[in-house]
């Protein structure tokens, strides 16, 4: 590395931010159980969300033995079918994804990597917590209430979403609106910190570009769910209105059963156009921290810096803001005007540059690196792989005339199980192989991560993979049945068994995932303060796992970015980012 | 959907002015030592925090009135009359923003009783505002204008309630700088209170006049001529 100071180095500058007043927990109860640590909210986070995810797993089982055995299960039924298909994809977008990114890294990794002692506001982050916990229950409620949970799909879209012919008009259409106002309400206080911390609370001398790619991940992902949440709040309240008191904010004139119902004049595109507002950004609100953290995982196990910092910042950045103008490529079949159609598809477009950027980046960090094939490193490859794949076919489907005839078949659920389904997911798996150890001080078990890698990475592929298949075909989706039709042959029909056995091979293997957590967590081996070698200050905490306030005495001061790896003439293969220069060493600086 | 893009743009160029004084263009991998960091003035989180929200509530009523907007142009859409009400609530939230600025700028002199004055003056002229709010309400459900009956009827319940709702939000935090003043805390912590209420109940003003003119057909042409420009 070439070293040039940026500015003459004599000593520590003070505090540019006062040490904050930690809440110090005087019981059990306010410890670990209405915590205001970052930390433990963390905890509590993840696990809520992964437990509603294993219940979305489950469900996903469902759907895939009716769709592989069609009438072998006859407690199956269409409503139900229907009631699966919305729950899983609720669950896993918004309760586990959004909920384990946000509310789980977001809440460990901000303070620990940007060297804050816990977040700025701990009580409204408290606070978030269990307004998420009220707002999860509230949606599983839903599986006991009469009716059983809405079948609406999982966009919503009026006016099918609360008539009598979708299952869950009762309650469950009710319910789920509620609790996705709940999650809104619980999210918006959970982002302020993030955000607000990442700006006000960073250590001496941690600069944003001196940020761990993660926290910029996390970061924008964070701005834009706090400006794109309302849209759905938005909707939510206006679509619970409809239900509940008859207004006509989305719902058109309608006979139902030979019955002219009281709605009159309103519009379901006006929904749709709120719901994607939301639900497009929702996809890089996904995307983004996963980002962050391949990037990180990548840049510790080939012990490589990361290639082209800037350029990945600036790619976040750019992602974050295109993504408020692309959310009408869900709508091409709507009837839009096509001059609309025209500019939706090339912003649409647009996105795969900086994404692409991102793409090169970490297969250039790769290239000649000294690469580590760990259990995280093996789940950053598998994203790099999965999301190329996803984005790949999202760019025929970003155009009009290919998204036609293919938005309504399995070619769609393919292409974004892979985009933010798979790719996803095996950033967070990357993500807690990689930082279990900090969290707990132990190591999970390498020979079952790998087990439980290869099977979930080959078998999320056999599931997938063969479904843009049927999608060209022209197998529809959201069908219980598909039936004897002239058009899919026999072998789709082989084809799609295939792949639910597959679903629930994957299935099981989170449940040695899940065994690896438990038991690791008291027979795991030690793990020591930075097991992997990483220059974040997450891994420069005086205990492991972090105690209260994080840093001891006194807060770390950051001297470099985060990707010293392989340093020339270092003593060590990484240089942590609060590790003085040689000159401030000689002074008798420590870290 | 014009208005909440104008919004989002409007908050796209704050965000890439403060983002070009944050030296994004810096090597990070040339630079070792300390860095003397770019973040300004050092603003209390309180108030960065309280900015975040600010955007965030934005966006939700520039939402609102995308939606209203889009709906407006629906055959079934029947203006509502303008109840005469409307005038003297907006007199007396303006009187409640004027009270707190008052309060803020008496905090900054360290006239105490002053503070006291502005703040109460502040909340009844808050609480009025919603009394009156309610009104308007009942007013309008004796006149027939329910809430079902149509859109125009609705979206006039949904805004005021979103609105309402908000300065419900910003009473409880005024309650509780009042509190503070009660317990004798010191002025420093005193003043930051004041003013992030003054800034939210100037927010929640703008956004009231904002959703006036809308309300009362005044910004007609306005989002008439922003429908042109954008489609």
């Amino acid at each position: 590395m070439v070293d040039i100071p940026y500015q003459e180095v004599t000593g520590i500058p003070p505090a540019e931010v006062a040490d904050v007043e930690l809440y110090h927990p005087r019981s059990w109860w306010t410890r670990y159980v209405f915590s205001q640590d970052a930390k433990v909210i963390a905890v509590q986070y993840s696990i809520t969300a992964m437990a509603i995810g294993m219940v979305a797993l489950v469900l996903s089982w469902l759907m895939r033995l009716q769709l592989g055995f069609p009438g072998t299960f006859s407690f199956i039924d269409p409503s139900q079918y229907l009631q699966f298909i919305t729950m899983h994809g609720m669950i896993m977008v918004i309760y586990l994804l959004t909920a384990l990114f946000l509310g789980g890294f977001g809440n460990y990794l901000i303070p620990l990597m940007v060297g804050a002692r816990d977040m700025v506001f701990p009580y409204v982050n408290m606070l978030s917590y269990w307004v998420y916990l009220l707002a999860v229950i509230v949606l599983a409620a839903t599986f006991f209430v009469p009716g059983g949970p809405t079948g609406a799909g999982w966009t919503l879209y009026p006016p099918q979403a609360i008539l009598s012919g979708t299952p869950g008009q009762d309650w469950g259409i009710v319910l789920m609106l509620a609790s996705l106002i709940l999650f809104i309400i619980g999210f918006t206080m959970g982002g302020l910190n993030y955000v607000v911390t990442v700006l006000q609370a960073r250590t001496r001398g941690m600069t944003l570009m001196r940020l761990p790619l993660t926290v910029w991940g996390i970061f924008t992902a964070t701005v834009m769910a706090l400006l794109a949440f309302p849209a759905l709040f938005v909707a939510s309240v206006m679509l619970l209105l409809d239900r509940l008191l008859g207004t006509s904010f989305f719902m058109p004139t309608l006979v139902e059963m030979g019955q002219q119902l009281k709605y009159g004049g309103g519009s379901p595109i006006l929904f749709q156009h709120l719901f994607w507002f939301f639900g497009h950004p929702e996809v890089y609100i996904v995307a983004l921290p996963a980002f962050g953290i391949i990037s990180d995982l990548i840049s510790v196990h080939a012990r490589k810096n990361i290639f082209g910092y800037r350029m990945m910042v600036w790619a976040i950045v750019a992602i974050g803001a295109l993504s408020f103008v692309v959310w009408a490529h869900h709508m091409y079949v709507s009837g839009m005007h096509p001059y609309f159609g025209f500019f939706f598809a090339t912003t649409t477009l647009i996105i795969a540059i900086p994404t692409a950027i991102k793409v090169y980046n970490w297969v250039l960090t790769l290239w000649r690196g000294d690469i580590h094939l760990t259990v995280p490193m093996l789940y950053a490859l598998a994203f790099i792989i999965t999301f190329v794949n996803g984005g790949l076919t999202g760019l025929f489907l970003g155009n009009v005339v290919v998204d036609v005839p293919l938005s309504d078949t399995m070619f769609v659920v393919a292409h974004f199980h892979m985009v933010m389904g798979i790719a996803p997911i095996m950033a967070v798996f990357g993500g807690i192989y990689h930082w279990y150890p900090k969290v707990t001080g132990r190591m999970l078990n390498e020979a079952l991560g790998k087990f439980h890698f290869w099977v979930t990475f080959l078998g999320a592929y056999a599931i997938f993979f063969p479904m843009h298949y049927l999608g060209l075909l022209g197998v529809p989706r959201r069908y219980h049945d598909i039936g004897e039709t002239a058009f899919i042959p026999a072998s789709a029909h082989d084809l799609n068994a295939f792949m639910s056995v597959a679903a629930l091979i994957v299935g099981f293997a989170q449940l040695v995932f899940v065994f690896n957590m438990i038991w690791s967590l008291m027979k795991g081996k030690e793990a020591g303060g930075n097991p992997w070698g990483a220059t974040s200050l997450e891994w420069q905490t005086p205990e492991t796992p972090p105690g209260h306030g994080n840093w001891g005495k006194e807060l770390p001061v950051v001297y470099r970015w985060a990707y010293d790896y392989s340093v020339p003439g270092a003593t060590r293969d990484f240089v942590p980012q609060n590790e003085p220069p040689a000159g401030l060493m000689a002074q008798g600086v420590h870290p | 959907m014009s208005a909440i893009i104008l919004y989002m743009a409007g908050l796209a160029a704050i965000a890439g002015w403060w983002l070009s004084q944050q030296r994004l263009a810096a090597k990070p991998w040339l630079e070792e030592g300390v860095i003397a960091d770019s973040r300004g003035e050092a603003l209390p989180s309180a108030k960065v925090g309280l900015g975040v929200f600010l955007a965030v509530a934005g966006s939700l009523f520039a939402l609102l009135i995308s939606a209203y907007s889009m709906r407006i142009n629906m055959a079934d859409w029947r203006t509502l009359p303008v109840p005469r009400l409307l005038w003297f609530n907006t007199g007396v939230l303006v009187v409640s923003s004027v009270a707190l600025q008052w309060a803020y700028m008496a905090a900054r002199r360290n006239d105490l009783e002053d503070v006291i004055v502005g703040l109460l003056a502040g909340g009844a002229s808050a609480v009025t505002f919603l009394i009156g709010q309610l009104l308007i309400w009942q007013q309008l459900n004796v006149t027939g204008y329910f809430l079902a009956s149509n859109p125009a009827n609705a979206f006039f319940y949904l805004i005021t309630a979103a609105h309402g709702l908000h300065l419900i939000g910003g009473l409880v935090a005024l309650g509780r700088t009042t509190a503070k003043v009660w317990r004798g805390v010191e002025m420093i912590r005193l003043r930051l209170s004041v003013e992030l209420c003054a800034i939210y109940w100037h927010f929640l003003l703008l956004v009231w006049l904002v959703l006036l003119g809308l309300l009362t057909g005044w910004t007609d042409d306005f989002v008439d001529i922003c429908r042109r420009l954008l489609t």
